[in-house]
């Protein structure tokens, strides 16, 4: 018996391509843009909303049956409240500086639309097993996607890659650096996270003519 | 048999085959197209896109000319200047003089050619990938672009900035016609927000200033808006005249007033740009640059702010210094990107001219802002377009709800018709 069913399976593959929660549905902008400028920060915030969407997801699978339906918002926010709260006490504790580059953009998490949509649209209609899949399938959707926008920015923006001089030193004039190559520095600044955006969605678009809306 | 002959039968040839677009491209530039629309009226006109383009490039061509000897000349004055010699600018005596020809065209002719090679290359690969016929927007921008950006730029960065505001700015949108940004403008905003350091300072506007810049032989040329944002204004050598005629420091083809404006009278007698976005973009600047001559003297603002050295500045005299000029006859008269109603251009061009002033005055680390003043109302125009078409529906469906037609002699009783057209 194969560990994961069929439809199992696409739980976690489809938001990874052509049901992408930033690409797609186009969730969770905010962020993709604030905290992309460098990869480290791009992968926290992948883990951590990985984190929370999947024990949320769960959290209010369990409970889909006896929460109200007129206050069903509250609880959810109460449950993604508490698991952001988690992560940020976590990152503060262990990675300091890290939770510093990210400052309210880790709080923010709760306010991130993806969350509450799954919580909308799956959690309180699936069981707990297929909806903790479906939260890591969509978070790890949202998850690439930043990892690619960071690793575009902090490549061209800054020369490095999760804090290594990979083109050189600018300062000393090595590598690339040596021939007159300067880092972009367009790419740290939000306007061209949104312009690599919408390059992915793009190169998405014309590999898959599916998805092309009709006008 | 003639080459016009020759390509017309190649055209033939060559029909439906995935190159097409890129042969038809070649054969319409040089000349008119040898088939007639064969049904309906039409008019019968050889100034299509490639000829308005051709207009306004014949408009630049003393402007960059101009360039390539300010070009040298600059070169020339800072290696005097660090000598402790200060030059005295004479058109036959010290302008026009081969050794700044030579040098000016050996820097600035590497740029036409990167910005037009990598520009007509991404045409030429959009036209044959999406199968249509290549656009002749390219050969406006592709000229501009060296006109616009200081005379340094490596060419990997212009080449690298041709391919954003080519793609980002026009090809996304659907190429040619469709652009909401003037890509020449968008390339120049690439470089201006990706490497700063190659578009401000002291260094960058003066041939190898930045290559020789540590050692003794080091050379610097500031800009006349940069002295005096510094308020280093004191300390500028150049005359009012020198402004004008443009024997000041500045991007490629910008310094020159006077080509600018004779361009910008040949675009209005030719009709191809619109004199309502230039004058109302002149008046602009010129109420803006009042606002702040009159905060100077009403003695709000003293010497010791830092705004104090441009707020100072002679309201008029912005109009002859930086990029002003030349944004405003070349680039906010842009028939795609600019507003398209007779009373819109009014509002776009004045806010174009006022947003610059405001900008060149307050902007910290860089003290102009035609570009982004061009490019904000390049948003804004198709809003004000809107608003102008709206009043007007609404003027003529109220003069509609007044009107009255009285009845013809000779009818009975006298009453009132509807009109139905107004």
């Amino acid at each position: 018996m194969a560990l994961l069913s069929k439809k199992d399976t696409s739980l976690i593959l489809d938001p990874l391509a052509d049901n992408n929660p930033i690409t797609i549905q186009v969730l969770g902008i905010c962020s993709a843009l604030a905290i992309t400028a460098e990869l480290k920060a791009s992968i926290v915030m992948a883990l951590s909303v990985m984190f929370v969407l999947g024990m949320g997801n769960v959290v209010i699978s369990l409970m889909r049956n006896i929460i109200p339906s007129k206050i069903r918002i509250i609880v959810q926010l109460v449950v993604v409240a508490a698991l952001v709260i988690m992560v940020d006490q976590v990152l503060k504790a262990f990675a300091y500086e890290l939770s510093k580059t990210l400052s309210v953009f880790v709080g923010l998490i709760i306010t991130n639309c993806i969350i509450m949509g799954r919580f909308e649209a799956f959690a309180l209609a699936n069981g707990p097993w297929r909806s903790f899949l479906d939260g890591i399938g969509n978070s790890a959707g949202y998850g690439l996607i930043l990892i690619i926008i960071g690793f575009f920015r902090e490549l061209l923006g800054s020369g490095t890659l999760l804090g290594f001089k990979v083109l050189g030193d600018p300062i000393e004039k090595t590598g690339l650096y040596a021939i007159g190559y300067e880092n972009n520095g367009f790419m740290l600044l939000s306007p061209m996270a949104l312009i690599v955006v919408g390059l992915i969605i793009w190169v998405q678009r014309s590999r898959n003519k599916a998805l092309i809306e009709e006008n | 048999m003639s080459l016009k002959n020759n390509l017309h039968n190649l055209k033939e040839k060559y029909k439906g085959k995935k190159m097409a677009p890129a042969f038809n491209a070649i054969h319409t530039f040089l000349y008119a197209p040898n088939e007639t629309t064969h049904s309906g009226s039409h008019v019968r006109a050889v100034d299509d896109l490639k000829r308005t383009m051709n207009t306004v490039i014949m408009a630049l061509v003393p402007v960059l000319i101009f360039g390539i000897f300010n070009a040298g000349y600059q070169h020339y004055a800072a290696v005097d200047a660090a000598n402790g010699v200060v030059r005295q600018a004479s058109l036959f005596g010290n302008f026009l003089t081969w050794e700044n020809f030579i040098m000016g065209a050996w820097t600035v002719l590497p740029l036409v050619i990167v910005s037009y090679a990598v520009g007509l290359a991404v045409e030429f690969l959009f036209a044959v990938i999406k199968g249509h016929e290549v656009e002749e927007g390219y050969l406006v921008t592709g000229m501009l672009v060296p006109l616009i950006v200081p005379i340094d730029t490596p060419l990997w960065m212009l080449a690298v900035a041709v391919v954003f505001g080519v793609v980002i700015g026009k090809e996304v949108f659907g190429g040619t016609g469709m652009n909401i940004l003037n890509p020449a403008l968008t390339i120049r905003a690439f470089l201006f927000f990706a490497y700063p350091t190659w578009m401000s300072g002291d260094k960058v506007w003066v041939h190898q200033a930045v290559d020789l810049a540590g050692g003794p032989d080091a050379i610097s040329g500031e800009t006349i808006l940069g002295y005096l944002a510094q308020g280093k204004g004191a300390e500028m050598s150049y005359s009012v005249a020198d402004m004008f005629f443009g024997f000041i420091p500045g991007s490629v083809g910008e310094t020159s007033t006077i080509l600018i404006l004779l361009g910008g009278l040949f675009l209005i007698y030719s009709k191809i740009a619109s004199w309502r976005i230039m004058l109302s973009a002149v008046l602009g600047a010129l109420v803006m640059g009042l606002i702040f001559n009159g905060v100077v003297d009403a003695g709000w603002i003293t010497e010791t702010s830092k705004f104090y050295g441009l707020m100072s500045f002679a309201f008029w005299q912005h109009l002859i210094v930086g990029g002003l000029a030349f944004g405003i006859v070349y680039m906010a008269t842009d028939p795609v990107t600019g507003a398209q109603t007779n009373k819109g251009k009014w509002f776009y061009g004045f806010f174009i001219g006022f947003i610059s002033v405001l900008i060149r005055v307050f902007n910290p680390a860089y003290p102009e802002g035609v570009f982004l003043a061009i490019l904000l109302m390049n948003v804004f125009a198709p809003t004000i377009d809107h608003y102008v078409v709206r009043g007007n529906i609404n003027k003529r469906l109220k003069r509609a709800k007044n009107a009255t037609i009285l009845p013809r002699d000779g009818e009975g009783k006298a009453q009132e018709l509807k009109a139905e057209t107004v």
